[in-house]
């Protein structure tokens, strides 16, 4: 009773929070400074045509490095958690192979998802998408080929070596910005080309190819420790 | 009865989505129950996010054949809450990704999802 006590209060008290916010709420007619620098300078300075890709990649670049080491340490936690040991396969059953429908469709579907999630990334800098995105994408391939051959060998070689390479450019096209541009993750380390087009934005096209490389392979890795 | 703004409604859903996901942590037993709970709270307040960083009549923050460089100031939505909303669902995934391998080793160790039969941490 008590304890059922203490939640209602709980919930009281998080609604009181929130309340000010949700009552005095009017809807923005103009946008912040902040918002208001990056749309109308943002496309100008960095040539990239997606603004909210021109935020998370450079003006706020730091703070998607420390996203890509958050997500770096919970799969690392996931793996150190869910770890196999020596044996231990023998004794769980034995699992049910996937119906013929799923294995075709897997088949047919795994290169068009991975080609769908590469184009999402490297459209990061024009359309909706980029390095999560993409990464995620191509990691629900890696889900569906999971599913259809429950035994496959996901090759953590291969996943440790692209993760680690793609993290490891992406921290030295961040560093070259030093020495080439104006700081840290400055993508104008390379010439800002032609608004709209796919070779535009400098370093954004790269930067989040790494970014979808090492997304796609830590989270296939994460998928593969689940199973 | 004039109508309320379209933001208005995304918020107060993302506000509900974070009373009900609090309400799931605090009450359920089963760790998978929880869980959910908090990616509930995890979504509502990425809805509140977007919900604020919306500009009356204003659409999305991507230059194209709609919106042109000169105008974009005067187009687009604010930029900087979609942005943080990326993050905070990559962070989201990363949280729940650890909290569901810790419900799997605990289910590996005890056979059981209920949080009452993990009672040795309790105070």
């Amino acid at each position: 009773m008590l304890k059922r006590l203490f939640i209602f209060l709980t919930l009281i008290l998080t609604a009181l929070v929130f309340s000010d916010l949700a009552l005095n709420y009017s809807e923005h007619t103009e946008l912040s400074k902040l918002a208001q620098h990056y749309a109308a300078q943002g496309p100008r300075e960095l040539g990239a045509a997606n603004l909210v890709t021109s935020v998370v990649v450079t003006y706020r670049g730091l703070d998607t490095l420390g996203e890509v080491t958050v997500l770096f340490i919970s799969a690392a936690g996931v793996g150190l958690l869910l770890r196999r040991r020596e044996g231990q396969d023998a004794d769980e059953p034995p699992r049910k192979p996937a119906s013929e429908i799923v294995q075709t469709a897997a088949q047919l579907l795994m290169p068009m998802v991975f080609l769908f999630g590469v184009y999402v990334f490297v459209n990061g800098h024009l359309t909706p998408g980029g390095g999560f995105q993409g990464g995620a994408i191509i990691a629900s391939g890696v889900l569906l080929l999971l599913l259809a051959l429950p035994h496959a060998q996901v090759s953590h070689r291969l996943l440790m070596l692209t993760e680690s390479l793609s993290g490891f450019s992406y921290v030295l096209i961040g560093v070259l910005g030093i020495v080439l541009a104006g700081g840290f993750l400055d993508n104008r380390i390379m010439p800002l080309g032609d608004f709209g087009t796919l070779f535009s934005a400098g370093a954004i096209p790269i930067i989040y190819i790494f970014v979808g490389l090492k997304v796609g392979s830590e989270l296939s890795a994460v998928l593969d420790r689940f199973r | 009865m004039t109508s309320l703004p379209v933001s208005t409604y995304v918020l107060a859903t993302g506000l509900a989505l974070i009373l009900v996901g609090l309400w799931g942590m605090l009450t359920q037993k089963n760790i998978i129950r929880m869980i959910i709970g908090f990616s509930l709270i995890d979504t509502g307040i990425h809805m509140v996010m977007i919900a604020i960083g919306y500009v009356t009549g204003r659409t999305a923050p991507i230059i194209d054949a709609a919106v042109s460089i000169s105008d974009a100031a005067q187009r687009v939505v604010d930029p900087v809450p979609s942005a943080l909303v990326l993050t905070a669902i990559v962070i989201g995934l990363g949280v729940t990704a650890v909290m569901l391998a810790y419900a799997v080793s605990i289910h590996r160790a005890r056979k059981s999802l209920s949080i009452d039969d993990c009672s040795e941490s309790k105070w």
